[in-house]
């Protein structure tokens, strides 16, 4: 076992895990983070997407052990005092959901991606969006979404 | 998917890396941004006993200025390198590859050295550091040498470092005022290209004074396009010269047959990209 110690959603943790522990599992099994969901485990999908000290990545490609020392920012960390963020407000707003599944992993890289680019066209939103798949294949209001949430300043 | 149980060290500097990696040698596996290694695991492809990540070994981040060449840490991610003004200017064929390299996620994550160590014939990154004359600096119990790009590449998966050894940093020549193209080819969004080709050119006054290319993924190593690079000297960055120097691209490689293509298609398919990347480093496009 290894200790590790790490913010996620802006509370301190701290854990001993198996190192082969992946961080999607520990924020799922240990912390009950299930906000963040396992799709393809393979790193394809994207649906795991977390920021890990303001980035994102897959967290099924991560180690527990490596966020050791991190700030971690899921899905269920990104409302602030009740209030949703931006992105999902346009997600909602615009229905850039069918099934739900990838939307936690569609919502962190798009937050990710207006931080870089607060304007994006509708190439760069979805060159942005690769490492990203949706199974119902419902991409056109997912891109519409990022648009709206771009001009309400969701970069923020 | 879950890896098997490995045992696992962070060493804060290369010293103890090193001493690690002596202590289990064959036993052991070096963990750079994890980006291609813990797919490998989680599938039980390779099961390590101990797993030394490098991730706390702040020293091999970085990239700095060095004279006629850029240095670049060999754990530096590749979003960072990407974003480099320096990459850009004086090695804009790596920022070219790079920004194609995998999805935004894998780019925070992944890192220069690891991609390069890792050594799959379809990375993104082996045919421009063959491109640009990259050195390889390799750590290792005797202190540290200096591998040629040319030499690095052994095989599939299969570099230069030995099984004592850790890449520690990649110098690249700078190549200021050189046009850059890498053109790669996939079915899909975020896929290993089926074929890319690395062209970096220097044109004087409509002539291509010095062109260099690298191939991705049509050998069990990147390969030089040699025969390409001769034939392109002394030609007008013209269409019909391109055309022509381009029909050599395939000469000497072994691309592989897979559900993507066959050997044929391949050779056929570089000829194609290796006139695109030509045409467009050369600004004729």
């Amino acid at each position: 076992m290894t200790r590790i110690n790490l913010t996620v959603d802006g509370s301190k943790v701290s854990d001993d895990v198996e190192p082969r522990m992946l961080l999607v599992q520990y924020l799922r099994e240990k912390l009950g983070k299930t906000g963040t969901v396992i799709g393809c485990d393979t790193s394809n999908c994207g649906a795991c997407t977390v920021h890990l000290d303001g980035t994102s990545v897959k967290s099924c490609n991560v180690l527990a052990v490596q966020a050791d020392g991190s700030e971690v920012t899921t899905i269920e960390g990104l409302a602030q005092d009740g209030e949703l963020h931006q992105v999902q407000k346009s997600f909602r707003e615009c229905h850039g959901l069918q099934c739900g599944f990838c939307t936690p992993g569609m919502i962190m890289q798009s937050v990710d991606l207006l931080k870089e680019n607060p304007h994006p066209t509708e190439q760069e939103i979805r060159v942005g969006l690769e490492g990203n798949l949706c199974r119902c294949t419902g991409y056109h209001n997912i891109v519409k979404s990022v648009q709206h949430a771009a001009a309400q300043g969701g970069a923020q | 998917m879950i890896p098997a149980p490995f045992d696992y060290l962070a060493p804060t500097t290369v010293e103890e890396a090193l001493a690690a990696l002596g202590q289990h040698g064959d036993d052991a596996k070096i963990l750079a941004g994890g980006q291609s290694l813990l797919p490998v695991l989680r599938m039980r492809l390779n099961a390590p006993e101990v797993v030394i990540d490098l991730g706390k070994i702040h020293s091999l981040r970085g990239i700095r200025d060095d004279g006629d060449a850029l240095v670049i840490g060999a754990m530096t991610q590749h979003s960072v390198v990407e974003h480099d003004p320096l990459v850009a200017e004086h090695a804009t064929l790596i920022s070219k590859a790079v920004e194609h390299l995998a999805d935004h996620q894998i780019r925070h994550r992944g890192t220069f050295g690891g991609a390069l160590a890792h050594a799959d014939p379809a990375g993104d990154l082996g045919a421009p550091a063959l491109a640009l004359e990259a050195q390889f600096v390799i750590a290792g119990p005797a202190g540290t040498r200096t591998v040629a790009a040319d030499d690095f590449f052994v095989d599939l998966f299969e570099t230069a470092i030995g099984e004592d050894e850790i890449l520690t940093e990649i110098r690249v020549p700078k190549h200021t005022g050189w046009g850059a193209t890498y053109e790669k080819f996939v079915r899909v969004a975020h896929q290993w290209p089926i074929v890319a080709v690395a062209a970096t050119v220097r044109v004087e006054g409509g002539t291509i004074a010095e062109a260099r290319i690298g191939l991705t993924n049509m050998g069990s190593t990147p390969l030089r396009a040699r025969a390409v690079e001769a034939a392109l000297v002394g030609q007008p960055a013209t269409e019909d010269a391109v055309r022509a120097a381009a029909a050599h691209a395939a000469e000497g490689t072994n691309p592989p047959s897979d559900l993507n293509g066959e050997a044929a298609y391949r050779a056929h398919l570089a000829t194609v990209l290796v006139r695109r990347a030509v045409l467009s480093a050369a600004g004729t496009t």
